[in-house]
């Protein structure tokens, strides 16, 4: 079980990775979880990968409230770090409910946030998939949809993005760091992402060759006692969420100061409930905010033949993830 | 490096060093057991999923089948030949026959890999083994004694 062949190449340095990876049909491959699975089920076919892993873009740093990830640091090493989970444990949090320990040892940050989807349509390269090949349809749209996005999907594409930290991170209002052809640039980790609208091929904003380079949350040690990641799966552990939340709240005399509500399994990109959030500024954090809360988190929602039930589940989830920062002394 | 579709490429196994020829596309999992007759590890879902193919690199528990060959060129390699010998075993394995830990056994060198280094990760109590463990199967369903045999060695 394997694609066609591919040609190794190690690149030397960030610019000569950026380079290497204009020529068409050349991946980036940092851990690998993904790109091997994607290459053996034939859902992406790369002519050549060029091997990132050894850069120097590892470290974890925590500097004037600020934190920043190496795109290549280890989501293991991530979730342990000190800085982490003192001051960010909502990241500690999401990567701990993803894969399983052998394969938090190898994934990368931003291998990570550029994970595919794992909608089967996707995945089996027997299927059709407008995301994998354009014009083919969608095959989960009259198909199997019970995972498929109630958000922002289009008549080309249903599928959800699986990424945990990616939901911490937009909550977080997590910046990424690119390098491309006109040097550095810096933008939200929200428009990284694009919707699938008439060009569901298109996942992201990167530029051919553009490479993340690091991931930069500004200071949001003001959640650290308060916020939680609610992932809700088939199983308990090991798998792709159903329905997660990220919730992270400041409070102050009684008050909702300030409120981040990111939802994921449920849009083609993490998605952040900015209603929600806006609503639950200034409120007490009550029973009745709870529920209110949990109805707004589902308006417009769009469900298919079978994943009506995520309806409910999300609007369970942000009243759970709410109900467990209430509880919190 | 440009790209080539072969690789000369160094490993340290077990503390011994092995050179040789890699395709671009071997993972390190079809090293190890088609280039280097290392068969302890084994190939259960190829697409990590079930964990069977796991080994540590410089002491971190992988998945080798999602592992590229060419990418761990010059890394330190723990697989199951390397931890223990027939007449001395490594006391995870004793443990695992202790508590009858496997029944057909195929899944066992994945499960004893990655059970040692969750040992090295200080579990904090069983929940924390069984979830640790996550990313091993077993079909036939020793899970219980596995936790069990981790458990000892992990002094819990």
């Amino acid at each position: 079980m394997s694609g066609p062949l591919f040609q190794y190449g190690r690149a030397a340095s960030v610019s000569d990775a950026r380079i290497q990876a204009l020529k068409p049909g050349t991946a980036f491959l940092a851990g690998g979880t993904d790109l091997l699975q994607l290459w053996k089920s034939g859902a992406m076919r790369p002519a050549a990968v060029v091997d990132i892993s050894r850069l120097p873009l590892g470290d974890v740093e925590f500097i004037d409230g600020q934190l920043s990830l190496g795109a290549l640091a280890r989501l293991s090493d991530v979730a342990t770090h000190p800085d982490v989970t003192r001051y960010h444990p909502l990241i500690a949090e999401a990567i701990l409910a993803s894969a399983s320990g052998q394969i938090r040892n190898m994934a990368t940050v931003g291998g990570n946030l550029l994970q595919r989807t794992r909608c089967p349509y996707f995945r089996n390269d027997q299927l059709a998939c407008n995301k994998r090949k354009p014009g083919s349809g969608c095959g989960a749209l009259s198909g199997q949809n019970r995972q498929a996005a109630l958000f922002g999907t289009s008549p080309l594409c249903v599928a959800t993005h699986a990424s945990d930290l990616a939901v911490a991170l937009a909550a977080l209002d997590a910046e990424v760091e690119v390098l491309g052809s006109e040097g550095k640039r810096r933008f939200s980790l929200r428009d990284l992402y694009r919707l699938p609208g008439e060009t569901p091929e298109h996942e992201t904003n990167l530029a051919p060759g553009e490479l993340i380079t690091g991931v930069h949350v500004p200071n949001a040690t003001r959640f650290a006692g308060c916020s939680t990641y609610l992932k809700i799966r088939d199983r308990a552990s090991f798998e792709f969420a159903i329905v997660s939340v990220a919730a992270a709240l400041q409070i102050e005399n009684g008050k909702i100061v300030e409120a981040r509500l990111a939802a994921g399994g449920v849009a083609p990109l993490p998605w952040r409930l900015d209603q929600t959030e806006a609503a639950l500024a200034g409120r007490a954090l009550d029973a009745q905010t709870i529920a209110a809360a949990g109805d707004m988190a589902v308006e417009h929602a769009r469900p298919l033949a079978d994943n009506g039930f995520k309806v409910a589940l999300l609007r369970n989830a942000v009243i759970r993830a709410l109900q467990t920062l209430e509880s919190r002394p | 490096m440009s790209p080539g579709s072969s690789i000369h490429m160094s490993l340290k196994i077990n503390g011994r060093d092995h050179k040789l020829l890699a395709a671009a596309c071997d993972t390190l999992l079809d090293v190890l057991r088609d280039k280097l007759g290392m068969t302890g590890t084994k190939k259960g879902c190829d697409m990590g999923a079930c964990g069977a193919c796991t080994v540590l690199a410089e002491d971190r528990r992988i998945k080798s089948c999602l592992a590229l060959a060419a990418s761990y060129d010059g890394r330190s390699i723990t697989t199951i030949e390397g931890i223990g010998e027939a007449d001395k075993l490594h006391q995870l394995q004793a443990a695992f026959i202790r508590h009858d830990a496997l029944q057909c056994g195929y899944c066992t060198p994945g499960q004893i890999m990655s059970g040692l280094a969750l040992v090295e990760e200080q579990p904090a109590n069983l929940e924390a083994i069984r979830e640790g463990m996550s990313g091993n199967l077993c079909r036939c369903g020793a899970y219980p004694n596995i936790v069990a045999a981790i458990a000892e060695v992990a002094g819990l």
